[in-house]
């Protein structure tokens, strides 16, 4: 075995225009961030503020920022595909091969999910249920910036893998036996499974973190009864995240094993047996689409009652029908495999128990109607978003009931029936819910609001494409079309390929709205300042804060009375009371143990792909060394002394009171 | 008048899919695809009932309740009303129960294990998943083709399917259900064409780089004795399928043409499925061993397919 293992100058696709045009353009952008930086002097701060914060609010922005930069990715992707296809009928073989087009379809699908919904989600999450539970940051700030770290490192393996070597060609999924040595001898399988791995055990790590911030650090007053909708549906899911991430770790251990050790769990040969595999990846998997949508569904929450100016109607039934959806996301993974030949009782058990769940998201829907009647709603970016998901979720989660009726699935499964059906609920319900979050919520991270004129064009691009791209995938479907197709040869099927096609470059006149926007928003950051820390009139915790609120959040600990606290300070005029002295606030120092370690294990990671061993062996052992240095730390944390709280309180206070007065 | 708008779209819309979908599961030529068809139709109706008041409901509220319009009614404290919870429950639990209950029903009837009654005998063709290719062997016939699938109309076809490598789904939209093929196991499937035709059949299940390829024609003759006019026909082929060309023909392979065998090895099938379930260690002896496995297989040729490894019986323990 060689110094680098399998690594050599073969396994860099100098032969593959694209991936070698890609590569050149991320190098120049690269150098271009890089040299901009050098310029303006800002490293120190790159490093100091943002790598190694244990802040909850600029990891959240750190995790949103690495979601935009996946999506660009996954997106890319996408149009490939898409692409891909229109060109590819009538026998023709288009520009893909199946070799590179059956890599793209894996990671499109791992990286839309794993890599840009869940940091979406997780950061909008980072940023909000801190300061909405009236906490000072999570409770275990340092384990934050290593989650994010964790995630960082496996989008990082994932893209690496563009360049060296290869990535899974086994769908998104990477079912056994083809997943396996004998049928995916290459490195791309393991590229999956480190990756998911690692960014998998930040997931964890985040899920328990926010479990425990939530559980203990609830501003006093604060029963679970009265915390914010959105802070419950994150709550759902993060005991989702614990309940289901560690199957998804032990089925890629054993897939693992079964490829490095020759172990046999999931082959063909030796008494494996890869329905074990299906099971358990759906038993991670269906939970999984419950932690990206029940976030989502807290953000439209939030949304319609504060743009109705009204509360939340059927605040319990919301918190119990998330819950609903919690356990019985746990009891339907069977439905991703009908046709696997189960028994007609268990295929029906699996199917009824699919559609139970469609009671408790039924009445989500009618709560939010009912929260919008008789209130007086303020036609906003946030609240496009939100009404177009409800027309679309509505479609999407009629698709998904059809597709639980497994005589209906049986000729269904596995088509574009089914790949329109969970974009219907995936992009229609989650993304469209980040992106509304994503503007609700910038203000407050940022400071200033963002263009509506192009947030407003960003919706409807978005929205317009997702039917024109997605619609005819339905009709595809029942043209018996299946997924993971590499070309076509059926002149019924070429019209809607065409169609869809069209779809994706809206969807991508949707993406550069959003640029347009981020770049017109920050050009007239002052015309759009959020002076008084809630540009919403917003009824919870974290629009008390100033934005971008204090690092320290709360000066003091607001005490809690109603679900709706913030619009019942402000009605009992309790809201901008400043105080004349301040207890020192205890917080914690950043620390570059998070960023050290994630970078460790990658290189762990990355050497067990290339079978490069005593760079494995470094890697591990230097994770170690570095996390028991950290565990050794005593100097960890300081405290803020009133004089420096009394200041930043002042002008918080003062911009407010001026508001007011004018 | 947008609203009419979009109903008009989508009345175009379905017309225009209805009219085009010629070779798809909307258009079943076999009973089994038929009830599926149904099925979705009296499903898609019964939550349309809740989908389309939801959708109008969404739409006429935003702007009923827009802020720019004077609401004489405005009450941002009322966030709860007994009498409206109790409808926005029951109204979908209502749906659900009449959906549960035709689900519980289709399941059993359209069970891919279930024999097709009250049409005659069937026949029994055995179908194997290959890397990138599907084998029909016809056992009674004593015959095999590739990537060609013949049987008479109206007549009850019962599927035996396995895989030699990667997991692929056995599917022809036209006549209704597929089914996986795994190896190592062997799963069932039911159709029945209910008027002669050619019909397209390929594979369901991504299976590696020559997935597209896995493309097959299933033909329903008018007749039997126009399907035993075609048995006759290939029976004259030289080509004949043994153990040990087997092997050859289970190579990685992409876009094979149709081929003829007509002659195949008794057993064949029954060593496919259980050339995995030999002893740990025998296992990369496996391709030489295949001369004993036919031994194997003739004894175990009377036992009853329950003996067989299949992932039906281990789906009701």
């Amino acid at each position: 075995m060689s110094f680098l293992g399998k690594l050599s100058i073969d396994a860099i696709p100098f032969h593959e225009p694209i991936i070698m045009v890609t590569m050149a353009v991320i190098a120049v952008v690269g150098l271009i961030i890089a040299g901009l930086i050098t310029k303006y002097k800002k490293w120190g701060v790159l490093w100091r503020d943002w790598i190694t914060s244990v802040d909850h609010k600029r990891l959240g922005v750190m995790y949103i920022l690495l979601a935009l930069i996946m999506l660009f990715r996954g997106f890319s992707d996408a149009i490939m595909m898409r692409a891909q296809l229109a060109l590819a009928t009538s026998g023709a073989p288009g520009y893909l091969p199946p070799e590179h087009y059956d890599q793209i379809f894996t990671a499109h699908g791992v990286i839309m999910i794993i890599f840009m919904a869940m940091p979406f989600m997780i950061g909008l999450m980072n940023i909000v249920v801190p300061l909405q539970i009236g906490a000072r940051d999570v409770a275990f700030p340092f384990l934050n910036n290593l989650s994010f770290w964790f995630t960082a490192s496996g989008a990082i393996l994932i893209n690496l893998s563009l360049i060296f070597g290869e990535f899974a060609k086994t769908g998104w999924v990477a079912y056994p036996p083809l997943s396996e040595l004998t049928f995916s001898p290459g490195v791309g399988v393991d590229y999956y499974i480190w990756a998911l791995q690692i960014s998998g055990l930040g997931t964890l790590l985040t899920a328990v973190n926010f479990l425990v911030t939530v559980f203990k650090m609830r501003a006093p007053g604060m029963t679970l009864m009265k915390m914010p909708i959105f802070t419950w549906a994150c709550t759902w899911a993060n005991i989702l995240i614990a309940a289901s991430f560690p199957i998804l770790t032990a089925v890629l251990a054993m897939l693992t094993l079964d490829r490095y050790l020759d172990f046999h769990f999931f082959t063909n040969e030796a008494g494996g047996n890869a329905m074990m595999y299906i099971n358990l990846f759906w038993a991670w998997g269906h939970p999984e689409v419950y932690i990206l949508v029940l976030p989502a569904f807290g953000i439209f929450s939030e949304i319609v009652s504060t743009f109705t100016g009204k509360r939340l109607f059927g605040y319990k039934s919301m918190v119990y029908a998330s819950g609903a959806i919690s356990i019985l996301g746990f009891i339907v993974w069977l439905h991703h495999f009908f046709t696997m030949g189960s028994s007609a009782n268990v295929n029906a058990f699996f199917g009824v128990m699919t559609m139970v769940i469609a009671v408790p998201t039924g009445v989500k829907l009618f709560s939010w109607l009912f929260t919008i009647y008789r209130g007086r709603l303020r036609i906003t970016v946030p609240v496009l978003w939100t009404l177009g998901f409800m027309v679309t979720f509505s479609i999407g989660g009629m698709t998904g009931v059809l597709l639980a009726i497994p005589g209906a699935d049986y000729v269904l499964h596995n088509s574009l029936f089914l790949i329109a059906h969970f974009h219907n609920t995936i992009i229609g319900g989650a993304v469209f819910g980040y992106l509304a979050g994503f503007v609700f919520w910038f203000p407050k991270a940022m400071g200033f609001k963002l263009d509506e004129r192009w947030g407003k064009a960003s919706f409807w691009c978005w929205l317009i494409g997702f039917f024109v791209a997605f619609m005819p995938l339905y009709v595809l479907g029942f043209l018996g079309m299946t997924r993971r197709l590499n070309h076509s040869n059926n002149p019924d099927w070429n019209i809607w390929l065409y169609i869809a096609a069209v779809g994706a470059v809206i969807i991508m006149f949707g993406i550069i709205c959003q640029v347009i926007q981020l770049y017109v928003s920050f050009k007239n950051r002052d015309a759009l300042d959020d002076t008084t820390g809630d540009p919403w009139n917003g009824h919870t915790l974290e629009w008390s804060t100033s934005s971008p609120p204090q690092y320290y959040n709360f000066a003091e600990i607001p005490h809690v009375d109603d679900i709706d606290t913030w619009t019942d300070m402000k009605e009992k005029g309790l809201a901008y009371q400043g105080k004349s002295s301040y207890s020192p606030i205890h917080m914690p120092k950043n620390t570059a143990s998070g960023v050290l370690i994630a970078a460790s294990l990658t290189a762990f990671c990355f050497a067990m792909i290339w079978h490069i061993w005593w760079l494995a062996g470094l890697g591990f052992i230097g994770a170690i060394a570095l996390f028991i240095n950290r565990a050794y730390t005593i100097d960890v944390d300081y405290y803020v002394q009133n004089d420096e709280i009394l200041q930043i309180e002042g002008v918080h206070i003062a911009s407010n009171t001026k508001e007011v007065s004018a | 008048m947008l609203i009419r708008n979009l109903f008009n779209i989508a009345l175009a819309s379905m017309a225009l899919i209805l009219s085009g979908c010629n070779g798809g599961v909307l258009d079943p030529k076999g009973q089994i695809g038929i009830d599926e068809k149904n099925l979705i139709i009296i499903a898609t109706v019964l939550m349309l009932l809740v989908v389309i008041p939801v959708i109008v409901m969404t739409l006429y509220f935003a702007w009923k309740y827009r802020d720019t319009q004077n609401h004489e009614i405005y009450a941002p404290k009322w966030a709860h009303s007994n009498k409206i919870e109790a409808v926005v429950w029951a109204v979908p639990i209502v749906i659900v129960i009449i959906l549960g209950v035709i689900t519980w029903q289709s399941t059993q009837e359209l069970d891919p294990y279930k024999p097709i009654e009250g049409k005659g005998d069937h026949l029994t063709v055995e179908v194997v998943s290959l890397n990138w290719k599907w084998l029909f062997i016809y056992p009674e016939q004593g015959i095999a083709t590739v990537n060609e699938l013949v049987f008479p109309a109206n007549v009850p076809v019962e599927y035996k399917i396995t895989s030699e490598s990667t997991m692929n789904s056995f599917f022809i939209p036209q006549l209704g259900s597929q089914i996986y093929s795994m190896a190592g196991m062997e799963t069932k499937l039911h159709l029945i064409a209910n008027e002669p035709g050619t019909f397209k059949g390929f594979s369901a299940n991504y299976s590696g780089a020559g997935f597209t390829g896995m493309k097959f024609n299933a033909i329903a003759t008018p007749t039997k004795a126009d399907f035993n006019q075609w048995v006759e026909q290939v029976k004259t082929n030289a080509n004949s399928l043994t153990h040990a060309n087997y092997v050859e023909l289970a190579k990685a392979s992409e876009n094979n043409p149709v081929t003829y065998y007509g002659k195949v090895d008794d057993g064949l099938f029954h060593t496919i499925v259980m050339k995995y379930m030999q002893a740990h260690g025998d296992m990369n002896k496996k391709h030489h061993a295949m001369g004993k496995h036919q031994q194997m297989s003739n004894e175990h040729q009377t036992m009853g397919s329950h003996s067989m490894p299949s992932s039906h019986s281990q789906g009701e323990e």
